[in-house]
């Protein structure tokens, strides 16, 4: 008896708990849903929340974007979410809440169209050329792709799902060359990081991504990467939760001001 | 004599069973809905696997070459955290020392840091250019991402706490009067731990064990940060399902359904000879 009674008493603060615990993910569905209809309807400006799904290699660039369109339209806010562009299209095709998608590659975003996922059609903004990522300096003395395929040297490159690894593939295919890396990341952004840290030798990743890795990575271009040149399309998601602000997010992307942030990070007229 | 102890005891037992039976439903709803929570993941993976095409997605050799690498890894981590691990959880229960709530404290750090950051900081420490591993690579020429190694690393840093705190629970738990005794006997403070200590709290470290494989067996962020991902060398399970997953839909199931079903049997086989008696 005497040990039941403080046993009872746990039970009930553990029901307790799991109750509050209930009415909190309540209350959070219930308020997120209030800020999300009350703010558009207060003021049919552009306001509220745009959520932009990109690829990885935009990152610095969108996320830049992202900053100027808030400034451009108080009240609105921009937040993002960066990976692989396979990853991305399989998890607005399963229903994640997203308004605008910008992948790396056609292929990747047919992901999204062929779902009927998208409204409209996807237009390209940018263009992305390959490029080798080596250790500062370039210790390796690495001038070419068939360079990397020298034995002991550390090679990592994007998984062939990523639209970086299909765009490798296709410039390796077109050198006639066969390269065994050490790893196939899962996005750009770890392959690059792992010649950051100098834990891999080279990476073929995007011009860009060398570019915003500034002096941690030597950028080596090869002639290849012009039979492997990625279009980036950008597309309003059917399910859009905010079109309007979507929209005009999108329109800043294409826009003169957009693209100069683009080219100035590295990537090519579309 | 059976009969009397029949009349005598029914009662008293059965009205508490009686009480005991009717749950409240204060704990009954939250108790249910966590129930379906778990289990509705997982009914949905069986619901939606691709049944008919199954044979031909589980025939491929890389589904195998993920599967034996996940079971090699998983196993060697967990060796690997039992030889250092029990010691460990041995000096956590039976020692004093200045600061041991603080390293206690270090020890479960991995259980809460994010495996992803548990691989950065693996390659921070044993990595090519590393605080550790330049001086492997300098002397001994050995590189450990990028190998199975690196994968057996990684899934022991994130598989071993749950040894050690297994362990150590079991520790303090049992008496320690049995070493004492022992001791008091002749035996040294090893011999102690080897001949009484151990069989004492076998089941405990059995338990933790296969805590510690099953962790390690779905360990995939601390890997892929640390190791990479290259089929049959540190491609696992948990990867091949991730990287599946974004092209190929089907065949992510279908590799879950094999490591679901590994696990569940592993667990099941082990749960009767070890868990319960714990």
């Amino acid at each position: 008896m005497t040990r039941s009674a403080p046993r009872t008493r746990r039970l009930h603060r553990a029901a307790g708990a799991s109750a509050a615990a209930l009415l909190a993910l309540s209350a959070c569905s219930s308020s997120g849903s209030d800020s999300g209809k009350g703010s558009s309807a207060s003021s049919p400006e552009l306001s509220g929340t745009v959520t932009v799904f990109a690829a990885a290699s935009l990152q610095e660039s969108f996320t830049a974007l992202g900053k100027e369109f808030e400034k451009d339209h108080p009240g609105t806010e921009v937040t993002f979410n960066f990976g692989g562009s396979d990853t991305l299209a399989a998890s607005i095709t399963s229903g994640a809440p997203a308004d605008v998608f910008a992948a790396a590659s056609t292929k990747t975003m047919a992901i999204v169209t062929d779902r009927k996922d998208a409204a409209g059609t996807p237009a390209a903004f940018v263009r992305n050329q390959l490029e080798i990522a080596t250790l500062p300096g370039n210790p390796d003395g690495v001038s070419s792709l068939k360079d990397l395929t020298r034995p002991g040297l550390k090679v990592v490159l994007c998984d062939k799902t990523v639209p970086c690894g299909a765009a490798t593939q296709k410039a390796l295919d077109a050198g006639g060359l066969k390269l065994t890396p050490v790893s196939y990341e899962q996005d750009v952004k770890s392959a690059l990081t792992k010649v950051e840290l100098k834990e891999a030798d080279a990476a073929v990743v995007y011009k860009t991504d060398v570019r915003a890795a500034g002096d941690k990575v030597e950028g080596v271009d090869f002639p290849e990467s012009a039979k492997a040149v990625n279009d980036y399309p950008i597309a309003l998601l059917k399910d859009a939760p905010n079109p309007e602000t979507a929209k005009a997010f999108i329109a800043l992307v294409k826009s003169a001001e957009g693209q100069k942030v683009l080219s100035g990070a590295g990537f090519l007229k579309p | 004599m059976t009969g009397t102890d029949a009349v005598e005891s029914s009662p008293r037992r059965d009205r508490p069973g009686r009480r005991s039976r009717t749950v409240p439903v204060p704990l009954l709803v939250p108790a249910l809905i966590g129930l379906a929570f778990l289990l509705l993941p997982l009914i949905a993976l069986l619901v939606r696997a691709p049944w008919r095409s199954l044979p031909e997605q589980l025939t491929s050799p890389e589904v195998w070459e993920a599967l034996r690498l996940s079971l090699v890894c998983a196993t060697a981590a967990t060796g690997l955290s039992l030889v250092v691990g029990v010691p460990l959880a041995w000096l956590l229960a039976r020692t004093r020392f200045p600061g041991r709530g603080f390293v206690r404290a270090l020890v479960t750090l991995p259980l809460v840091l994010p495996p992803v950051v548990g691989g950065v900081a693996l390659l921070l420490a044993f990595g090519r250019n590393g605080v550790v591993g330049q001086w492997l690579d300098a002397w001994f020429g050995i590189t450990l991402p990028f190998t199975t190694t690196g994968v057996v690393l990684a899934e022991t840093f994130v598989a071993m706490p749950f040894l050690v705190i297994s362990v150590e629970g079991t520790l303090r738990a049992a008496d320690p009067r049995y070493e004492e005794a022992a001791t008091t006997l002749g035996a040294s403070r090893f011999t102690a731990f080897r001949r009484v200590t151990l069989p004492l709290i076998a089941p405990g470290i059995a338990a933790g064990a296969v805590l510690a494989w099953a962790r390690a067996l779905g360990e995939f962020g601390a890997t892929i940060t640390f190791a990479g991902n290259f089929p049959g060398r540190t491609q696992t399970m948990p990867l091949a399902v991730y990287l599946a997953l974004q092209n190929d839909p089907a065949a992510a199931i279908a590799l879950s359904l094999v490591l679901l079903a590994v696990s569940i049997a592993v667990l099941a086989a082990l749960r009767d000879r070890w868990m319960t008696a714990s």
